[in-house]
């Protein structure tokens, strides 16, 4: 299982940016083994598709699960379609450290 | 913005053709489309149809699952003669195809997929479930047992406002929610007993 979360900076005390195809970094949390890769969002400034784009590469990363804010029109249908699950946190301030202690709470 | 761009601007808006409205999908097809065999086919050269998601959910509602075009209608979110549009160029499409021995290629078209959405109370978090045949009993997030399914009353954050979308009496100023299928005139005002118009913006 793993899941991705959008973040606003490149650490752990960093807040969950509750945009997801312009957040500035993405989280991804592996459940099995605890690894966490912090990866930048290439299209963090893109004028348009950034929601699509962003759908591809964390597709390419094998994501099950994305914890954002919001989602767009245009990802919701895309992420459907690829059966990632989609959670939208939307309490303003929560860093991200707090979002994956969580989900290892869940396990 | 100077004048020259607020000009190009205008005749662009009013030349605009009028938005689609999202239709929704409940099966998104199992292939990405079909081929034609046999000797003849040199299927590279020719270009293949595009039948959009719309299309093929509106063949398969009509012709699978034989609902009737008003029944159809109401399952994706749209109006009984748009429905009646989509369906016809479906057939066209796939007519085309078989007729000329081309392939049949799904994509695309202004849709939405449908799959059920949940909310915490624990955690207050919203999230949905991509597996129909899985059902959800904890939250993702927090692992809390106290998850309820959104109705269509209580989705927000659906595509459409329902709440900008309202029926009107011209003669009194009585409103009511606009339901998707059922048209304005149909329907009787309760105080005064006029027919009811769409409310524009």
């Amino acid at each position: 299982m793993r899941i991705a979360i959008t973040s606003q900076g490149n650490s752990l005390e960093s807040i969950l940016d509750q945009r997801f195809g312009h957040c500035k970094y993405f989280v991804i949390v592996d459940m099995q083994t605890g690894a966490i890769e912090i990866i930048p969002n290439p299209y963090s400034e893109a004028e348009e598709q950034a929601g699509t784009l962003a759908v591809k590469l964390l597709s390419s990363k094998n994501v099950n699960k994305i914890i954002s804010g919001e989602f767009g029109i245009k990802v919701k249908p895309l992420l459907d379609s690829l059966n990632i699950q989609m959670i939208m946190y939307k309490k303003p301030n929560i860093p991200i450290g707090k979002v994956i202690e969580m989900l290892n709470h869940n396990n | 913005m100077n004048i020259s761009s607020l000009f190009l601007y205008r005749t662009i808006a009013h030349n605009m053709a009028r938005l689609k409205i999202p239709r929704k999908i409940t099966n998104p097809p199992i292939v990405k489309g079909f081929k034609p065999y046999g000797p003849d086919i040199d299927s590279k050269k020719r270009e293949s149809i595009i039948l959009n998601f719309e299309e093929y959910e509106a063949f398969r509602m009509c012709d699978y699952d034989m609902y009737n075009h008003y029944q159809a209608s109401v399952l994706m979110n749209v109006s009984r003669p748009t429905f009646t549009r989509i369906y016809a160029s479906a057939r066209m499409k796939i007519s085309k195809a078989f007729v000329e021995g081309r392939q049949i290629e799904f994509e695309g078209g202004k849709v939405y997929f449908d799959s059920d959405w949940y909310q915490c109370n624990s955690c207050g978090c919203h999230f949905n479930n991509p597996e129909i045949s899985i059902s959800i009993q904890n939250c993702p997030l927090c692992g809390s047992s106290e998850v309820e399914r959104h109705t269509e009353e209580s989705l927000g954050d659906m595509p459409r406002n329902s709440e900008d979308d309202l029926c009107i009496c011209p003669e009194c100023g009585f409103t009511k929610e606009h339901h998707y299928g059922v048209p304005c005139r149909n329907e009787k005002c309760p105080t005064c007993n006029s027919p009811l118009i769409r409310k524009y913006h």
